[in-house]
């Protein structure tokens, strides 16, 4: 039996936290995440949870301490946000490559400076090397369905590596969204018992975590991780289909909107997905044969997929709310045309990289993107490859 | 790669994470191969205090009926602490030609 109810993302976020009953959450609070742990932490005094929760002085000691519980075996969580990401960095990387199943729901903020609290995957994308699953999220439903399935995910003896379960800040975390809610029973049985292979705790079978690893190991498992990467793939598959079953809900790696018969599309991830869809609604009532590939998982990448999606398109225009400052384009831009080399498509990919800061980004916006595409088609030229959506002169 | 790191297992077969499985196994790490600079003993000089046996970080000095005998070189990994801490200088450090290095 699932529940409709109206809820913020951050509403969502905290229940999917609580249905999912972590052995252990260490978490600081930080804007626009601050609701999730505050939520959280009421449900801990309430006693609707059996969570043992940690209250820390920083996230670079909540990021420990719940990589401490997770060595100890316990099913373990945090949530962050932005300069609270940035701050755990060091022991973002030591969790994945400890190779534990940690859970983050991460509220996409601007990471400073200038100092800014709204919403731009800056957080997010600087971590996409760390060795974390990403998922991203449309709207509250999707940040929560993803947030169950993250458990499954990461817990999974193939993969056991953590999942960065991200939300649009304040774009997502402070609406208020009609959703459903699974019934506890049903998330419970979904995610099962968490039964670590080796822990801290086990004294019959005493191991070290994270001893010193030189020259004649680290690589070897640089490589596991890499390979627990590839295998998350197909996992992130079998969890969406179980869960599709059990909801009627979600995708694999990505949604593809009136992207078949398309000729131009927008790749977007999060939030300005939903308003892609519109700009899209709108175009095709002009009769434009325009079409968006929302993408669900950025970490792994899934390159073959997006490249097949892809390369039947005349222009793709890839939006990105970071930059890199390479000058050559954003995080996913980046990936996505490295993806596109492989097939060989004479499909124009160019990118736009926009909101940074939270700057709105409007329904007129991306059909300002999807007329630029038009234009590079007509046309055949790109006079611009990557360029910033709205920006002032 | 150098040769002896060619000999060691690969990543489909080594714990994941880094993780070490196996208690104890610290015995198996030879510090000794560290080694530039070996301690030798004057047993004339040698008091028997054991300060060197006590600040060994290695557990490398040999009692033996409580008297410091030597040195075990499996795991002596040169560090010159004992002959530092020796108040009778009782303890010199030379320098390893060859290398001991295996
Ligand atoms: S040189 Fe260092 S390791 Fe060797 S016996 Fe002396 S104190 Fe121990
Ligand atoms: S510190 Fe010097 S005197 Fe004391 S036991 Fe060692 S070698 Fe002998």
């Amino acid at each position: 039996m699932s529940n409709q109810v109206a809820l913020t993302g951050n509403e969502a976020m905290a229940q999917a936290m609580k249905q999912i009953n972590p052995d252990v959450v260490a978490a600081y609070p930080i804007t626009p995440q601050t609701e999730v742990v505050q939520m959280f932490s009421q449900f801990v005094a309430d006693g609707a949870v059996d969570t043992e929760f940690v209250t820390v002085e920083s996230e670079h000691s909540a990021m420990s301490a719940t990589v401490g519980a997770a060595a100890g075996g316990a099913r373990a969580m945090t949530a962050t946000a932005a300069n609270g990401l940035a701050l755990m960095w060091e022991i973002v990387y030591i969790a994945a490559s400890t190779r534990l199943p940690i859970v983050m729901p991460v509220v996409n903020r601007a990471l400073s400076g200038p100092i800014n609290i709204h919403c731009d995957h800056s957080d997010a994308m600087g971590a996409r090397d760390s060795g974390w699953i990403q998922l991203y999220a449309e709207n509250a439903q999707e940040a929560y369905d993803n947030a169950i399935q993250a458990v499954r995910i990461g817990e999974h003896e193939d993969v056991r590596l953590p999942v960065m379960v991200n939300m649009d800040g304040f774009i997502i975390s402070h609406a208020v969204e009609n959703l459903e809610l699974l019934a506890d029973e049903d998330v419970k049985e979904f995610i099962g018992e968490y039964t670590a292979e080796h822990t801290l705790l086990d004294t019959e079978n005493p191991i070290a975590v994270g001893p010193l690893d030189l020259q004649d190991y680290y690589f070897e498992h640089k490589v596991q991780q890499a390979e627990a990467m590839e295998n998350a793939q197909k996992v992130v598959v079998e969890v969406a289909k179980e869960y599709k079953n059990l909801t009627g809900r979600g995708f694999e790696y990505f949604e593809e909107y009136k992207l078949e018969d398309a000729e131009i599309a927008i790749l977007a991830l999060a939030s300005t997905a939903g308003t892609a869809k519109a700009a899209v609604d709108k175009l095709r009532e002009e009769g434009v044969k325009a079409g968006l590939l929302k993408l669900r998982m950025f970490r792994p990448f899934p390159a073959k997929e997006v490249a097949k999606a892809l390369s039947g398109l005349k222009a793709v225009a890839v939006m990105d709310r970071a930059d890199t400052f390479s000058t050559i384009g954003g995080p996913v831009f980046a990936d996505v045309r490295s993806a596109l080399y492989d097939v060989k498509s004479d499909v124009e990919v160019v990118n736009y990289i926009y909101g940074l800061g939270g700057r709105d980004t409007t329904v007129e916006d991306l059909e300002f993107v999807y007329n630029d595409l038009q234009g590079i088609v007509n046309s055949g030229e790109v006079n611009k490859r990557v360029k910033y959506l709205g920006v002032r002169e | 790669m150098s040769k002896k790191d060619k000999q060691k297992p690969g990543w489909k077969s080594i714990p994941e994470g880094g993780l070490i499985l196996e208690a104890g196994n610290a015995i198996k790490y030879k510090t000794g191969g560290w080694r530039t600079h070996r301690p030798e003993l004057d047993m004339d000089k040698c008091i028997n205090c054991h300060f060197c046996w006590i600040y060994c970080p290695d557990s490398a000095v040999v009692s033996e009926k409580k008297e410091v005998t030597g040195f075990d070189h499996d795991y002596c990994k040169g560090c010159g602490i004992c002959a530092h801490e020796c108040p009778v200088d009782a303890i010199t450090m030379v320098k390893e030609e060859p290398s001991t290095e295996k």
